[in-house]
């Protein structure tokens, strides 16, 4: 790897993006809309936006950066873009670092542009520090994005990426431990729950803002999202090929 | 060493989704000089371009690319490559697409400027590539080839869609940089474009029909018109 053909590819990708102005809007607005719907939602019972609000600002990054990293390194996939890249000297890791900053900077945006109004207009009060939550948010990006990029291999077209959404997202967000508490469920839905890398980053957000408590479980939920991050970048190297059929 | 080959195939067979695609080539390609891929859609012209830039499974044979193994890491550096379907980001301008070939292969920033000037893009250079007409895209893909004067170019039909002047001075421009000691292989599936080239390789069904100078295949085929000499050494090579 090396860093002119990685800062080259997030330079080229963050381009894409300024180039993209309503997503832009999109990947910045619609969080802020959804966390002041959650907020008004539960007008009435104020200690349950105190209770989900933080872990959600945690997640919008990791599900975003999910979705347009599995469609942007689609495209690539079907433009002939990545082959083209293929036949240049940069090496796979220089592609998915590249997209992991790219994205990583962008989240950093979009979790403190969320924070801002979630701690600062919606009176969101948490244990932990705000600067947590924006941390563990930017980790969540890259843990998307690293899924994203995994997932890609598996689509042939962007609506086969899109169902992605649904089919992967969907069941982690329910099982996570946001609904309902872990412990509450039966033995089984715990068991993939167990197995799911968003119960994980939802905890750790959830030590974080809840309790306060950055100790030994924290460190186990940090450890393991930076642990399957890795694990999905390099599953996902072996699936960009120099050489196709 | 200006006459050693720039690139050996040897015995290269390539099979896609189970069909024999390339069947045993062998080919010479003379460092120095345009040599004209041509042959009809199909032929495998574009696998065997994507075997010698090394993005190809290839199932035996052996490519030796300026000295190396094609597709060894220093060839990314020495070897351009435009592909069929211009690879381009299309949300991109052009002058972002050529900067990111640019800062990928080292090349000074003014290199964007002057692969711009070469396939007459400078006017187009703040558009986004997406706003672009097909030929204009087409010649983008051309420019990335050509950031880092690399020593070997491999161009997959480069001057398809383009108007006849244009067309005309790309040829002269291929020519120019084979003068500067370059060499480049170039597909065509017109045969009218043959004439441009020092040397030709005709493909058909995965064989070569024919090499030499195009004047050497006329006098094979006896026949004046290129198109008349392909279709003579087809019914030589079937009877």
């Amino acid at each position: 790897m090396s860093f002119r053909a990685t800062s080259a590819t997030a330079i080229r990708v963050l381009n894409q993006l300024r180039r993209d102005p309503r997503t832009i809007v999109l990947l910045l607005g619609v969080p802020i809309v959804l966390v002041f719907l959650l907020n008004q939602i539960f007008a009435d019972r104020p200690e349950v936006f105190q209770q989900i609000g933080g872990p959600l600002l945690g997640l919008f990054p990791l599900i975003t950066m999910f979705l347009i990293t599995s469609i942007t390194m689609l495209r690539e996939r079907v433009s002939g873009t990545l082959e083209r890249l293929m036949a240049l000297p940069l090496a796979k890791f220089d592609v998915l670092a590249g997209y992991g900053i790219a994205f990583a900077l962008f989240a950093a945006v979009q979790a403190t542009l969320v924070s801002i109004v979630a701690f600062g207009a919606l009176d969101l009060h948490t244990q932990g520090p705000a600067w947590a939550v924006v941390l563990l948010a930017i980790s969540n990006a890259i843990l998307g994005t690293s899924l994203g990029l995994f997932v890609s291999a598996f689509a042939r077209t962007e609506f086969q990426a899109i169902q992605f959404m649904p089919a992967f997202i969907f069941p982690q967000i329910l099982l996570c431990g946001l609904f309902i508490d872990r412990a509450q469920m039966a033995g089984w839905l715990r068991g993939l729950s167990d197995a799911f890398p968003f119960t994980y980053a939802y905890d750790a957000l959830h030590q974080a803002t809840a309790l306060g408590a950055f100790g030994g479980r924290f460190a186990l939920d940090l450890g393991v999202t930076l642990g399957v991050t890795v694990l999905a970048i390099a599953l996902g190297a072996s699936t960009l090929r120099r050489r196709t059929g | 060493m200006p006459d050693s080959p720039s690139i050996v195939v040897n015995k290269l067979h390539v099979r896609r989704g189970g069909v024999v695609v390339l069947d045993e080539i062998s080919l010479a390609v003379t460092s120095g000089r345009v040599t004209g891929l041509l042959g009809p859609s199909g032929s495998g012209k574009t696998t065997l371009m994507r075997a010698i830039v090394g993005v190809q499974i290839v199932e035996a044979g052996t490519i030796t690319v300026l000295g190396e193994p094609a597709g060894t890491p220093p060839l990314r550096w020495k070897v351009g490559y435009m592909t069929q379907n211009p690879a381009v980001y299309g949300d991109l301008s052009v002058r972002e697409n050529l900067r990111y070939f640019a800062r990928i292969l080292d090349a000074p920033a003014a290199s964007v400027d002057e692969v711009l000037e070469t396939v007459d893009m400078t006017a187009f250079a703040g558009r986004v590539v997406n706003r672009l007409s097909g030929g204009q895209r087409a010649r983008v893909s051309l420019a990335t080839a050509l950031i880092g004067s690399p020593e070997l170019l491999v161009l997959d039909e480069p001057t398809v869609g383009l108007d006849p002047v244009l067309r005309r001075d790309l040829w002269s421009t291929f020519n120019a940089l084979a003068r500067q000691g370059k060499t480049l292989l170039v597909s065509s599936h017109v045969m009218d474009e043959a004439d441009h080239c020092h040397d030709l390789l005709l493909l058909r069904g995965g064989k070569l029909i024919a090499t030499g100078t195009p004047a050497e295949v006329r006098a094979r085929s006896g026949q004046q018109d290129l198109d008349e000499a392909f279709l003579a050494l087809i019914g030589e090579k079937t009877e």
